[in-house]
């Protein structure tokens, strides 16, 4: 069924009446330089300004919001903080953006259960914040943790250094309040963790705003360690690198954090932050380890013997807090420090089986000589998950393009080698065509009929996440 | 042997002859939901080990495997499926076990099966076989139809395959126990679980709170320290028993409810009738009640009333959450199921 869109200015003023009914003024948008902030998300090579913007604050007003764009079929696109790099949140030219940072209040925070009860625009970092002065954490950890917020997080399934031993979003989450696309109330999970039923709540988690708005959310909250060191080695090889980091798992050993970086991340990040790596290093490895006293000790002397045993040119052991943030350091801030020896880049998120590291970092070595294009690897190790950044200058002609096709190949690399397109970047509007690398057509058509179940209409954030059929078909035959 | 393409062959059979199916493992969970109807389609002949990689924490086997096999594959690596789903007498599968989400004590901590899926493969309600998820923990691409599964009891498909994440096995564990009335124990439980120790189970049974650390030897005897209580170095058969349901309290009981809530919810009526677990996350209740009157009791948003015996016949015995909950499950099983034939029935009397 088609949508009944915006496509006039006049419609355009009569929804935003009908939204001021029950909204303030200054929360419904519809000049064009009030909406500009809200034209893309953190992947700003898709940019699209929205018919209008409107800023709802409580589980209500969506329902409302929700009830008058159904009515009307006006496509929605929730947006939360606008840090997704999938283009996720990109607007749509004849439909409402739907801005959930107004709904950022911290509803309760129950320490003895573990759980905290949170609106959807609450930033990931401000929930570990409120309960910081209880002993507690929530443990999944998105780089964008200090702007990104929770209900965006659930609706990327978002991850993290930590995710290894914590888990992701849908590990951390034990209910959802969501408003359907007809604008209806419905809790899914259980405070109690056992819920009968096909989980929908996993459903939603990481399902991109395409079946619910996701108003309200509870996490679990664990306690903060009372240990946590990290262990910093250098390699003169990328694969010795990668078998030391097969030979830990292999072990039994399960790090709280295990990321690497390649040369060119290493000496991006140093030059920026000067976190003490070594800059003539192939390939280096952070393992933190977390937990009692004697469990972090046993574990620093288990991987130290493993990373030497793997040909490590130095182990080096945090000895303090600021030690251990500052070895930290160099890996968080390895983004932007790639961005300063490049004019643009263009980051990637395949997930691959670890025992393949190496032969999917040769891989993207030989696309990188065939397109002509440098590119640095920061890796989440321990999960299997690669950041390979793709470096280029939007500002020469047909760069961007050429980027963005080898960044489809280093996905195909990665679907071929048994892993998948995305880890927690989510599918968006930016890897449409790499789902057909991932599904079989009927497997497509399956997960748009889930689609359909839930949004008949295809209002909520329309031609995103899962091709359609007739995407599919002009795909295939390219 | 049961093999995927003779599978598909009978969803087909079923849809043209608009016959239900069921769907059988060990047909170990008959306790759970409502009774099964149809033409039974036997899982156990599908079994055994597809892929197993111990450095990757991954393991994908078919869906008749028992649980016991499972483990005793892994135990071999030194691995564990966490979460101690029940083995009911060996009889318990993979399949049965994903799609009834069932598990033991030390689900708190560890997760249920449902948080170590990794990927699935369904045959659906077209006779379709498809793979959904993958074998890496990271993946979002298109919807988690795997841990959609979880808990689906069979109604949305026929799982053939499941793909795992399974974690080190720990070295030992250890069990302090304290004599406490169940509300007290309440307290004590959560007050303990809000410290950073290895935990792995707190439950409380006949007049006993029970915590269970588990890890290296070198690390759980000075955090048992740190608990008040008389310390036991090995009570493994008890957890293995609550695990399996098979404590005389389960035994004895007539009537069982199953409530799961927030774990530090009030206690309420006389110990006696209770069993804790899941350091107070989970409440065994064996008495007889009335079910609306018991749900009013701790019906409060986050809490869910399971009735495992004591039903009237063809009653509904998991919770209603209202209508557009329900608008969503059903069109859900359209989605997937389009012609009804799986297991209609065995989860609501309305699926």
């Amino acid at each position: 069924m088609s949508t009944a869109q915006l496509e006039n200015p006049a419609s355009v003023v009569a929804l935003a009446a009908s939204f001021r009914e029950f909204l303030d003024d200054r929360h419904v948008v519809i000049a064009d330089e009030s909406k500009r902030p809200y034209e893309c998300d953190g992947l700003s090579v898709y940019k699209q300004l929205p018919g209008l913007v409107v800023m709802p604050s409580s589980t209500a007003e969506v329902q409302k919001i929700m009830q008058l764009c159904h009515r009307q079929r006006v496509p929605v696109v929730v947006r939360g903080a606008g840090t997704g790099l999938s283009g996720g949140a990109l607007p749509h030219p004849d439909g409402v953006l739907l801005s959930m940072a107004r709904l950022s209040k911290i509803l309760e925070i129950d320490p003895d259960a573990g759980l905290a009860r949170v609106q959807p625009g609450v930033t990931n970092l401000a929930i570990s914040a409120a309960c910081a002065p209880h002993g507690l954490f929530y443990a999944p950890d998105p780089s964008s943790q200090i702007a990104c917020s929770i209900g965006g997080n659930v609706a990327e399934n978002a991850g993290g250094v930590h995710c290894l031993k914590y888990g992701l979003t849908v590990h951390n989450v034990v209910q959802l309040t969501l408003v359907t696309v007809a604008g209806e109330i419905v809790t899914v999970g259980c405070e109690g963790l056992a819920s009968a039923g096909p989980d929908l709540m996993a459903l939603m988690v990481g399902s991109e705003g395409m079946l619910g708005v996701v108003t309200e959310v509870t996490v679990r909250l664990l306690p903060e360690p009372a240990r946590c060191r990290v262990v910093l080695a250098s390699f003169g090889q990328l694969e010795h690198a990668g078998d030391a980091v097969t030979a830990v798992i292999g072990e039994g050993i399960i790090p709280a954090g295990f990321e690497m970086m390649d040369s060119h991340a290493i000496r991006a990040a140093e030059d920026y932050v000067g976190a003490g790596y070594d800059t003539d290093a192939a390939a280096l490895l952070l393992c933190e380890l977390d937990g009692t006293e004697e469990e972090v000790a046993h574990g620093i002397e288990q991987v130290t013997a493993v990373f030497r045993r793997h040909g490590a040119t130095s182990v080096r052991v945090s000895q303090n807090e600021a030690e251990r943030l500052l070895f930290w350091k160099g890996r968080k801030s390895a983004f932007p420090a790639v961005g300063r020896i490049s004019p643009d880049y263009y980051c990637m998120d395949g997930t691959i089986p670890r025992r393949m590291l190496s032969r999917v970092l040769t891989g993207i070595s030989r696309l990188s000589g065939e397109y002509g294009l440098r590119v640095a690897n920061v890796f989440h190790a321990g999960d299997g998950n690669m950041h390979p950044l793709i470096l280029f200058d939007e500002s020469q002609p047909g760069e961007l393009q050429k980027a963005e096709k080898f960044g489809a190949a280093i996905l195909k690399l990665c679907v071929d080698a048994g892993g998948c397109i995305t880890g927690e970047h989510g599918v968006g509007i930016e890897k449409l065509e790499q789902m057909l690398d991932q599904f079989s057509d009927a497997e497509l058509a399956q997960l748009n009929a889930i689609k359909e179940a839930l949004d008949p209409e295809a209002l909520l954030n329309p031609g995103k996440g899962v091709p359609t059929l007739k995407r599919c078909q002009e795909y295939r035959s390219k | 042997m049961t093999d995927p393409a003779g599978l598909q062959d009978r969803v087909r059979d079923a849809i043209a002859s608009q016959r239900a199916l069921c769907i059988v493992g060990g047909s170990s969970k008959r306790f759970l939901g409502r009774e099964q109807h149809g033409d039974p389609v036997d899982m156990r002949g599908y079994s055994g080990v597809v892929d197993y990689q111990p450095s990757e924490l991954v393991i994908t086997v078919r869906a008749g495997t028992t649980i016991s096999e499972l483990q005793s594959v892994l135990a071999a690596e030194n691995q564990v499926l966490a979460g101690e789903p029940p083995e009911f007498d060996g009889n318990a599968t993979v399949g049965g076990t994903l799609a009834c989400n069932l598990s033991g004590p030390s689900r708190p901590w560890s997760g249920s099966i449902r948080d170590h899926v990794l990927g699935v493969r369904i045959i659906n309600g077209k006779a379709e076989h498809l793979r959904f998820g993958g074998q890496v923990m990271k993946n979002v691409a298109g919807y988690d139809v795997s841990r959609l599964m979880a808990g689906s009891m069979g109604t949305l498909g026929i799982l053939t395959e499941v793909t795992l994440k399974v974690m080190p096995r720990p070295e030992a564990t250890i069990t302090v126990r304290r004599p406490i009335g169940a509300a007290d124990s309440l307290k004590a439980m959560n007050e303990i679980c809000r410290t950073p120790l290895p935990v792995a189970g707190a439950c409380w049974y006949e007049g006993e709170m029970r915590v269970r650390l588990a890890g290296l030897a070198s690390v759980i005897g000075p955090a048992a320290e740190r608990i008040e209580g008389g310390r036991v170095d090995e009570d493994d058969a008890f957890w293995w028993r609550l695990r399996e349901t098979d404590l005389p309290f389960f035994a004895a009981a007539r009537d069982l409810w199953c409530i799961s809530l927030r774990s530090n919810s009030e206690h309420f009526e006389r110990d006696e009738d209770w069993l804790i677990d899941w350091r107070g996350a989970r409440r065994w209740l064996a008495a007889s009640r009335d079910r609306d009157a018991l749900h009013a009791r701790v019906g409060d948003a986050g809490a869910e009333l399971w009735q495992l015996r004591g039903a009237a016949s063809g009653a509904d015995v998991f919770p209603e959450r209202g209508a557009a909950y329900r608008n969503m499950l059903l069109r859900l099983k359209q989605a997937l199921d389009p012609g009804g034939v799986f297991n209609p029935g065995r989860l609501y009397s309305w699926l």
